[in-house]
């Protein structure tokens, strides 16, 4: 590195050192900014779709079966209209109206289930880390029991007894599996927090313990913590969407996982109506590849050593 | 080589006894809080299959009896437990009276072999692409492909298994949509059978390793980052060893031995991502089992997979602990 000093710049260097300049601050992050992107698409899709396109064909029977998207024929040599820009479903639902309906349900489990989560594991990580002794004891086996126990099984046994629930009820169920590992995340950052100077120091000053918590350890976990939320969103959406494909979870709202649930059991795939469960599969891809992005930039964010890499 | 101090054998055996018992106390509670009567359940399928049934309170009653939901709960969860420790989940009501235990013990080793297959690959694949990431001799084209390629590693096995059977199943027709072996053969060690189950399990396989590779990949280069500046790489280096001597031998060898505590924490997530699969392509495992289960609403089934992959984890996570410490010499379990 050092005998380059003096050395001509070459184009790759430049890059990456206006690279550098540019997002100094570590916030801006393209993984960060494009991960971030692809999750607002989806909502906005969801919200001015709604003012766009009618919501109404979502209902079954509201337009012809089985139609290909535009462009496209189906085996019945159909060609596709812009009616049904993206084609219809097995039972006469516009897929586009599907998708501007279903797609934010699915991310709105997704981030309901682990913004509770992530409370308990806030509450419980704090807890633990700052009372220790039996509380410590009991949150930390609690949580290394409850880690282990795969969510997706659990909530089949649930729903299968229980029948149809609702969104809402979907997302508090799964939120009940996904507060472990923000807990241990916070507790072992807490612990090893309480041994630092700036803590101590102000234990020594005489502030209390909830300044301690949230002005001066708060700001140090927010790294962690968003990129435990992100991944506990992920967590979230993979069992929310397991249960659907399962045909568990919400019987009669539009969700991607149901869509394709549909579709594999009318035989989709064997009679060419890739568009059934493609677009959606494809939607919820996007919105795993961004909730990724967001997790990598976080990574990159709270680690300066990644940073210099890529 | 580290011994185990006891304190830290009995944490572990406590945590897994408390996961089990856990696990299985939920999934017995759940069924009780829930309106649905599977006596009930049971006496409409022989309605369905007989157009009418005379006598049904009878009928009912004996039912109940059969299935010991007359007693009182604390007697029926007693019973549960100490049947589910030796396997026993009772009667398939959908597959009457096959027991549970062996619809399970049919569809375990579909499982365990597609879960071990696809696991050593990734294993392998992931850990050797995440320290080509960071090592400095690797092609370029290596470093720009694998990020390109981890984006595909957030998307759960469900999603690449469709898109995979829909291209070489469905279109190219390479690989056959569903099942775990064809309905020509006959099961058993003979060339054919074998021959058959690869050809079935390929697609399934290859629908998880092209996901999860990215996960040890990711953590593989995490780990590298911290070895390529240590002292013994530097060492080595200036001994004036093969660069490839040095990456097989000094950087993965140190920098691999953390991954396997993250398989610990990921092996959940895995087998529930198998299970979906295992629906898509109504491969013969518990997957397949447990949504037939659903369909028919068979109880006592769901309960006894549920019980025995939640049982399969908990068992994967205590014996990574067990080990890690034998393999890794540098970690010492704090006396507490």
């Amino acid at each position: 590195m050092t005998s380059q000093d003096n050395m001509p710049m070459t184009r790759a260097e430049k890059r990456q050192a206006k690279r550098i300049k540019r997002f100094d601050n570590p916030w801006m992050n393209p993984k960060l900014i494009w991960g971030a992107a692809l999750l607002l698409g989806i909502i906005a899709m969801g919200i001015i779709g709604r003012f766009v396109w009618d919501p109404d064909l979502v209902f079954t029977g509201s337009s012809m079966l089985r139609l290909p998207p535009v462009g496209f024929e189906n085996l019945r040599g159909q060609a596709g209209t812009m009616a049904n820009p993206l084609g219809t479903d097995g039972g006469g639902r516009d897929l586009l109206a599907l998708i501007i309906i279903g797609a934010p349900n699915t991310l709105f489990v997704g981030l309901l289930a682990s913004l509770i989560g992530m409370s308990i594991g806030i509450f419980l990580g704090f807890s633990a880390g700052f009372l220790g002794g039996r509380t410590d004891d009991v949150i930390r086996v609690s949580a290394d029991v409850m880690i282990t126990i795969p969510p997706l099984l659990i909530l089949v046994v649930f729903q299968s007894a229980f029948g149809d629930v609702s969104l809402t009820m979907m997302a508090l169920l799964i939120a009940g599996f996904v507060w472990q590992s923000p807990t241990r995340l916070i507790r072992a950052q807490v612990l090893s927090m309480k041994q630092s100077g700036y803590v101590q120091m102000a234990q020594l000053s005489g502030a209390s313990t909830s300044h301690i918590m949230f002005r001066e350890m708060m700001p140090n976990l927010v790294p962690y913590l968003f990129g435990s939320f992100i991944a506990s969103v992920t967590t979230s959406i993979v069992t929310a969407v397991g249960l659907e494909v399962l045909g568990l979870g919400p019987q009669r709202i539009p969700t991607l996982g149901r869509t394709i649930y549909e579709a594999i059991n009318a035989g989709a795939l064997i009679q060419n109506l890739w568009w059934w469960w493609g677009i959606p599969t494809l939607l919820l891809a996007v919105i795993f590849i961004g909730l990724l992005l967001i997790n990598l930039g976080l990574d990159e964010v709270s680690n300066p050593r990644l940073r210099k890499l890529s | 080589m580290g011994r185990i101090p006891r304190s830290y054998l009995i944490n572990r055996l406590t945590t897994l006894i408390l996961t089990i018992l856990i696990a299985a106390t939920i999934i017995w509670i759940i069924p009780r809080l829930s309106p649905v009567d599977p006596a009930e359940i049971a006496l409409g399928r022989m309605a369905a299959g007989a157009g009418s049934v005379a006598n049904s309170e009878e009928i009912l009653a004996q039912l109940r009896a059969n299935m010991g939901i007359d007693e009182p709960f604390l007697i029926q969860y007693f019973r549960y437990i100490s049947g589910a420790l030796v396997f026993d989940f009772g009667l398939s009501t959908a597959a009457f009276p096959t027991p549970v235990s062996t619809l399970i013990l049919n569809a375990l080793p579909w499982t365990l072999g597609l879960m071990i297959l696809s696991l050593i690959i990734t294993f392998v694949i992931g850990n050797l692409l995440g320290a080509l990431m960071v090592w400095d001799r690797s092609p370029k084209l290596v470093r720009v492909a694998i990020p390109a390629a981890m984006v595909f590693t957030s998307i759960p096995p469900i999603l690449s298994g469709l898109l995979l059977m829909w291209v070489f199943a469905a279109k190219l027709q390479w690989f056959p949509l569903t099942g775990a072996y064809s309905i020509f053969v006959e099961p058993g060690w003979n060339w054919a059978f074998v021959q058959s189950v690869l050809h079935h399990g390929f697609l399934p396989a290859l629908s998880i390793v092209v996901v999860t590779f990215g996960f040890w990949a990711l953590g593989m280069r995490g780990l590298m980052i911290g070895v390529q500046g240590e002292d013994y790489v530097k060492l080595a280096e200036a001994k004036g060893l093969r660069p490839r001597y040095i990456l097989y031998r000094y950087m993965i060898r140190n920098a691999i031995l953390p991954q396997i505590t993250a398989f610990a924490l990921k092996i959940g997530l895995l087998i529930a991502g198998q299970v979906l699969v295992e629906r898509i392509f109504a491969y013969n495992g518990m997957g397949k089992l447990l949504y037939d289960a659903i369909l028919n609403q068979d109880f006592p089934v769901i309960q006894g997979v549920s019980f025995v992959i939640i049982l399969i984890t908990a068992l994967s996570v205590f014996l990574v602990d067990l080990v890690y410490p034998f393999i890794d010499p540098r970690i010492r379990h704090e006396v507490a």
